[in-house]
């Protein structure tokens, strides 16, 4: 087991901020963890790298508990803080040596070469961190969270504020890296989750409303709600009316003759003998995948109006 | 620690704010030593081959050079958040604050070295050549930078109560100048029994600073210098505990 949190709280003054919650994560998982801005995130994962203590409960990462052995999980643990904050008059080898020599890294150069290379800073290696792009620095902090080769990696939001490129980028990194090594990174963006991770865990306002693997998480989702959405395209201007032969819950007009038509089961193959029927022309026609957006808004809203209620 | 120490170090010389706050310092000490006319502060107007209007003025310049190499030391950390680095690394709190002050001190030793120019030149002066209270020196060094540190201790303190750089700096300016002037002050107003007064004296910075001018390093001074540096940092390492609460 990589990471085992159990029971974790953090209460700040009256403000429960991270409420009471448990997971575990297997070595080798690329686990995202989700949640709106002040949601826990980040303090949940202060509390596993060491840096702020938990009100109650516990956590250990690689086997070793984050009160009684502090050092030995600051060894093993590589954490990528929110905003990636570096010095920014230091080139980037010095800071690398830096950080080398707090964790005592044998053989230093090669290690940094090595790193380098990995992450891609190659091209920028000569240069002042200050004077990097913001994908740049945040290939600097990657590089500083895996110096010295730890069994674990705690990303907090790694690729926020960066341009479709440079993230694109950073995930091949983090893929990468993903591959060896046990990641848990935070984000509110839901491409990446599906993009990189392969479980996903939900918090909300301090608790965790959902843990399952991505794919799973979307298909539960997708049962729970029968209904299909049915994209049409025609060449025909119609009127809702038109579609009244058809036995569908909701058609609504999307934009100019992209009809969006709601049915309790997959009707396509009934939608184009109507269509034929009638007479019209159908352009395109596609079934519409629920996005893990949807599913995010879905549980969290949920979520919310229960603890609210509890409260 | 050795790397905290390396680390600040480098920082330092790597601002303008480093060269500067040194130079001044230098310049500042020529000029009130060598050049300007103040009532017998001037080395040349003082009559005798030594140093003490060195080592009158450095105290008072150090008000504001310590603060000025003190001061980025945590609020810059706590500012741009790179002490979440450093907490998250294997590193115990006191490993950041001995490095950091070290390193701190150690610069404080940097900007008085050139000032043995002003001995070398104060020794060749004298008539006959030489003929300068060597003692008196060397323990008026020791005893200034001593002093130093205790500022550094101060300003470190400082520099952990904000992550506003000026404040960190007004703070230590202020702090400083308390416990270098004030329980001298009070006790020179003579308001309670000798020895009261006495003991409120030798609270202060002066008194010590003084006693070892005199070129006699007295176990009573070191332990002075040293509990309050002890003080300081121990007010450091609470501060820092509560950043991470």
């Amino acid at each position: 087991m990589s990471i085992t949190v159990q029971n974790l709280t953090k209460i700040y003054g009256s403000q429960k901020a991270v409420n009471n919650i448990s997971f575990e994560i297997n070595k080798g998982e690329i686990v995202g963890f989700l949640g709106q801005n002040g949601a826990g995130k980040s303090t949940t994962m202060k509390m596993i790298t060491c840096f702020l203590p938990p009100t109650s409960g516990t956590a250990s990462v690689s086997g070793y508990n984050i009160e009684t052995h502090p050092d030995e999980v600051r060894q093993r643990i590589g954490y990528l803080p929110e905003h990636n904050p570096l010095y920014t008059e230091m080139y980037i080898r010095e800071y690398l040596e830096f950080v080398g020599g707090l964790h005592k890294i044998g053989d230093l150069p090669k290690r940094i070469d090595e790193i380098i290379e990995k992450v891609g800073l190659g091209k920028e290696r000569k240069k002042l961190i200050g004077q990097l792009s913001k994908g740049y620095r945040q290939r600097v902090g990657l590089a500083q969270a895996m110096l010295h080769n730890p069994d674990v990696l705690i990303l907090d939001e790694p690729t926020s504020g960066l341009d479709p490129i440079q993230l694109e980028e950073i995930r091949t990194v983090i893929k990468e890296i993903g591959k060896e090594k046990t990641i848990m990174l935070s984000t509110h963006i839901m491409q990446e989750v599906e993009a990189i991770c392969d479980r996903i865990i939900i918090i909300n306002q301090g608790e965790i409303v959902a843990d399952n693997a991505t794919q799973l998480i979307k298909s539960n989702f997708e049962n729970e709600h029968h209904e299909k959405s049915i994209m049409v395209e025609l060449l025909e201007t119609i009127k809702p009316e038109d579609w009244q032969g058809l036995k569908v819950a909701k058609a609504r007009l999307v934009k100019d003759r992209i009809w969006l038509l709601q049915t309790q089961d997959d009707k396509r193959a009934q939608v184009f003998q109507y269509v034929v029927q009638k007479g019209w022309t159908i352009l395109s026609m596609y079934e519409e995948k629920s996005k893990l957006e949807d599913v995010f808004k879905e549980i969290t809203t949920q979520a919310s109006s229960h603890q609210t209620q509890k409260n | 620690m050795l790397q905290i120490f390396k680390k600040e170090v480098n920082l330092f010389f790597s601002s303008i704010i480093g060269y500067i706050s040194i130079g001044v310092f230098l310049l500042a000490t020529w000029m009130l030593c060598w050049f300007l006319p103040s009532d017998s502060n001037n080395i040349f107007d003082f009559g005798y081959a030594t140093l003490d209007s060195f080592f009158y003025w450095s105290p008072i310049i150090f008000f504001f050079l310590v603060p000025a190499i003190t001061m980025r030391t945590f609020s810059e950390e706590f500012r741009t958040g790179t002490i979440e680095t450093l907490f998250t690394k294997p590193l115990s709190d006191w490993q950041i604050i001995l490095g950091k002050y070290l390193a701190c001190w150690f610069l404080l030793l940097l900007a008085l070295l050139p000032t043995v120019v002003y001995v070398y030149t104060v020794y060749h002066f004298a008539s006959p050549v030489g003929n300068i209270d060597l003692g008196a020196t060397i323990g008026s060094y020791i005893g200034l930078w001593a002093m130093g540190g205790v500022f550094v201790a101060i300003g470190l303190f400082a520099s952990s109560v904000s992550s506003n750089q000026i404040a960190s700096f007004i703070i230590a300016f202020f702090l400083s100048i308390f416990f270098y002037l004030a329980f001298q002050s009070i006790a020179d107003f003579k308001l309670f029994y000798a020895r009261l007064d006495s003991f409120i004296q030798q609270l202060g910075i002066q008194y010590h600073y003084e006693s070892i001018s005199r070129g006699v390093v007295d176990t009573r001074d070191v332990v002075y210098f040293f509990s309050l540096i002890a003080f300081f940092l121990f007010l450091t390492q609470i501060m820092l505990e509560r950043k991470r609460w």
